[in-house]
């Protein structure tokens, strides 16, 4: 008895990558002049779902159905003969080819078996002219900013007669003018009956624009909701995984032990357009946790405090006057980082576990001075042993190993150069509950030691649950800092969802 | 298992077929005490190859490329012959060539490491204007020298083994000491294997690329130096000519990725001699002159491939019916 068939209804996707499972049974149901907004953490699947409806990759399992009838689009082209076009974050247009080129690329109006460039040009300037765009069509498409490529992009997406947008983050590199501008142009697409599949990291936008929400966590539906009905904190729970029934339950329990001298200060610290101008003092066996969303600016302090980006204001300092400049200089200075992608950022995954460990300690000593083999495998063996890594041999490349393991390695290679502070970025995403209760261990002892640790993670009750205080970060700016028992997840959440109740 | 293994068996393959075939291909004989034989000539013919490619194995493990040694080459011999004629020692002439040969290598290293220009291009640059420096240099002219001393680089006897060969040895010593007695090679693995997270543990990446194409430099302009004395005389033209492509063979051969990462200078040496052995084999059988270069190819081929885990898998695995 289905009155209105949805336009777009996908029932039960699912997708795994060798033994991840990346989507899991996930329904969505998209309107016809609906702007739907799709939230999610790092890993809830928000991407992966979107190569499933946009035929970008094949699902494993579930059923896809437009206006009631059951499509299978195998690729790309075969998703937009259907109606469902993609606009993905990376713009992808030919930057060296005119907008006009770039709008009909694959697909000329031809004549005699030419290309009827004419015919191009009138196309492409009507294309422009119902998007409100003043372009000349014969531009190159490198020569406009990012936000003219980006509308062109859609410009392109609606040319193929879609019935079906899906945005991936479209906004994420447009300022607050481009920002409104698109909007209206999504609204104006809204009245002519598109549905429209929009992703973002931003709550103001989802509130602005989207009438409802879906929203994902570890490759699974938590639930789709009217945005009007549904509050900024209970969105945030969601994300985060959170009932709502948790948010009053109080945390107790967290460290206690008494803090040491100043083992690192950022005064004014800041890169424009990514990370406000802040401050922040790491003590002696403090643990301070950094508490935000994706795209909060937490991963860019971690950045900024490692030297791996160079700041515009604002200086790292550590408790012997040093001010290190590069991540070389940082780690000689006694600074680690465990960083957020292990294996894009972290390992070299050919390379053993034996030379994973111990290459931070050999980068510090220089590489004329190379770690005899035999103290080598003795620093290995040592952190084999601590952190309970398992691995058939130090020889085995590292590659070969489980998430948790490899990032037990990672760490391992940063407590091998002995530290006096250490930046964890999400040390415990996507590693099994064992090694995680093993790693949040780890990060107790090294607190007891005297450390200095900066921790980062999604997941606020891990934050709140280690850390003496939280930072708390929202578009680029620290809002908050709670500290001791006043850290409560259900605190950490508000200042997050910028709900002031 | 190591990654030469495959360029080892296809040495040892094909040398087998050359001993079955011609009677005495093993012989090495002693005359007025210098040795004499195939093998020592197929070492001889691939000492220039062996030279370049111990340092582009460096390079391609840093996930690059040099295409300028051949350039270097040619203006490493040109630049021996044209100083020794007009009158300079021969140590002064020696060390402005491989000054000379380090200073072209910095070049490519500052074009790839600070100007961030993808290897390919960068040396590129110096491959094409190389050539034509050498060639400026020399007036367009072969130049021919009798200096015994420039002689002796390519065909110079020590204990009765060429010249060329004590170069290999002890640049393969050099070399093997400079990256696995230091933590150098593991660097350069690493920047090979995962140049951000190279950047990410406090490796000095740039540094890394700086030397390798410093050494690669090096590595060209002794090269330069052998074939130069092998033949007495430094051609502008055609000295060097292919030998960037011979090198990275070589270094594929010997079970070094394109792709960087883990290196083997082994491995090289074994990838230059399976080349000569090969180029040796094909003129000695008779093969048309016009199928040497398809026959190489094909041979090249099948080495690469029979490396490829991949291909292994997909030709050699029993499938269930």
């Amino acid at each position: 008895m289905d009155l209105a068939m949805s336009l777009l209804e996908a029932r039960g996707l699912s997708k795994s990558y060798g033994n991840v499972r990346a989507l899991e049974d996930v329904d969505l149901e998209l309107e016809a002049g609906e702007i739907h907004a799709l939230m999610g953490e790092n890993g809830a699947g928000k991407s992966t779902l979107i190569k499933l409806l946009s035929g970008a990759e094949l699902r494993d399992g579930g059923i896809m159905r437009m206006v009631g009838a059951e499509v299978n689009p195998r690729d790309p082209l075969d998703a937009q003969a259907l109606g469902i076009s993609t606009v993905y974050q990376e713009i992808n247009l030919v930057p060296t080819l005119s907008v006009e080129e770039n709008l009909f690329l694959g697909r000329y109006p031809q004549r005699l078996g030419r290309i009827d460039w004419k015919e191009v040009n009138r196309r492409a300037a009507k294309a422009l002219a119902k998007l409100d765009l003043q372009i000349d069509p014969r531009t190159l498409v490198a020569e406009l900013p990012i936000a003219l490529q980006q509308l062109v992009a859609i410009a392109r997406a609606l040319d193929i007669r879609a019935k079906v947008l899906i945005l991936d983050e479209p906004t994420s590199s447009l300022d607050a003018a481009e920002v409104a501008r698109m909007f209206e142009l999504l609204r104006q697409l809204r009245r002519e009956g598109l549905g429209i599949l929009f992703v973002t990291h931003f709550l103001d936008q989802v509130y602005t624009i989207s009438d409802r929400v879906t929203v994902l966590r570890n490759g699974r539906l938590v639930g789709t909701h009217k945005t009007s009905e549904l509050p900024r904190l209970s969105l945030v729970a969601a994300m985060l995984g959170r009932n709502e029934s948790d948010v009053s339950q109080e945390l107790t329990g967290r460290p206690t032990n008494a803090l040491g001298e100043q083992s690192l200060v950022a005064k004014g610290l800041g890169l424009r357009g990514t990370v406000e101008p802040f401050d922040l003092a790491l003590h002696r066996g403090e643990v301070v946790g950094l508490a935000g969303l994706l795209g909060s600016g937490r991963t860019e302090q971690a950045r900024l405090l490692f030297s791996l980006d160079h700041p515009d204001r604002g200086v790292v300092e550590l408790q012997d006057g040093t001010r290190p400049k590069t991540p070389r200089q940082s780690l000689r200075a006694g600074v680690g980082l465990v960083p957020e992608d292990r294996k894009k950022e972290g390992l070299a995954l050919n390379l053993s576990v034996r030379e994973n460990i111990v290459l931070a300690l050999q980068a510090k000593r220089g590489w004329l001075r190379r770690l005899p083999r035999r103290e080598q495998e003795a620093i290995v063996e040592r952190y084999i042993q601590a952190l309970n890594i398992r691995t058939p041999s130090p020889e085995t490349p590292v590659g070969r190993l489980s998430g948790g393991n490899q990032q037990k390695v990672v760490l391992a290679r940063w407590l091998a150069v002995q530290p006096n502070v250490l930046i964890l970025d999400e040390p415990t995403r996507g590693v099994d509950v064992g090694a995680k209760q093993e790693i949040e261990r780890l990060i107790a002892g090294l607190r007891d030691e005297g450390l200095a640790i900066l921790l980062i993670a999604t997941e606020i009750e891990d934050v709140a649950r280690q850390s003496h205080r939280v930072i708390v970060l929202r578009d680029g700016r620290q809002i908050g800092e709670l500290v001791g028992e006043e850290a409560q997840p259900s605190r950490i959440m508000q200042l997050i969802s910028g709900d002031t109740a | 298992m190591k990654a030469w293994v495959w360029a080892l068996i296809a040495l040892v393959a094909l040398l087998l077929l050359n001993a079955a075939t011609t009677s005495g291909f093993f012989a090495i004989k002693m005359v007025d005490g210098h040795l004499y034989g195939s093998l020592v000539d197929i070492f001889q013919h691939a000492a220039p190859v062996i030279i370049v490619g111990l340092g582009m194995t460096l390079v391609i493990a840093t996930g690059g490329v040099d295409l300028s040694v051949g350039a270097v080459v040619a203006i490493a011999g040109t630049l021996a012959a044209l100083l020794i004629g007009k009158g300079f020692a021969l140590a002064t002439v020696l060390t402005a060539v491989l000054a000379t040969g380090l200073a072209l290598g910095l070049v490519n290293g500052l074009l790839v490491s600070v100007g961030r220009i993808q290897p390919i291009v960068a040396t590129l640059i110096l491959m094409v204007a190389g050539r034509g420096v050498a060639q400026l240099l020399s007036d367009g002219q072969i130049l021919t020298f009798t200096n015994p001393g420039l002689v002796f680089f390519g065909n110079g006897h020590i204990l009765g083994l060429p010249f060329a060969l004590w170069i290999v040895a002890l640049l393969l010593l050099l070399m093997s000491l400079f990256t696995r007695g230091t933590a150098f090679g593991m660097f350069v693995e690493t920047v090979g294997d995962n140049p951000v997270a190279a950047r990410f543990t406090g490796i000095d990446a740039r540094g890394v690329l700086l030397t390798v194409y410093t050494v690669t430099g090096l590595c060209a302009a002794v090269a330069g130096l052998v074939i130069a004395g092998q033949t007495n005389a430094a051609d502008a033209n055609n000295a060097g000519l292919y030998l960037e492509l011979d090198a990275i063979l070589s270094v594929v051969l010997g079970g070094t990725a394109l792709t960087g990462g883990r290196f083997t200078l082994v491995g090289t040496l074994l990838g230059a001699l399976v080349l000569q052995t090969l180029t040796t084999t094909i003129l000695t059988k008779g093969v048309a002159v016009e199928l040497t270069l398809v026959v190489k190819a094909a041979v090249v081929l099948a080495v690469c491939l029979i490396q490829s885990p991949e291909f292994r898998v997909h030709v050699f695995r029993k499938r269930p019916a």
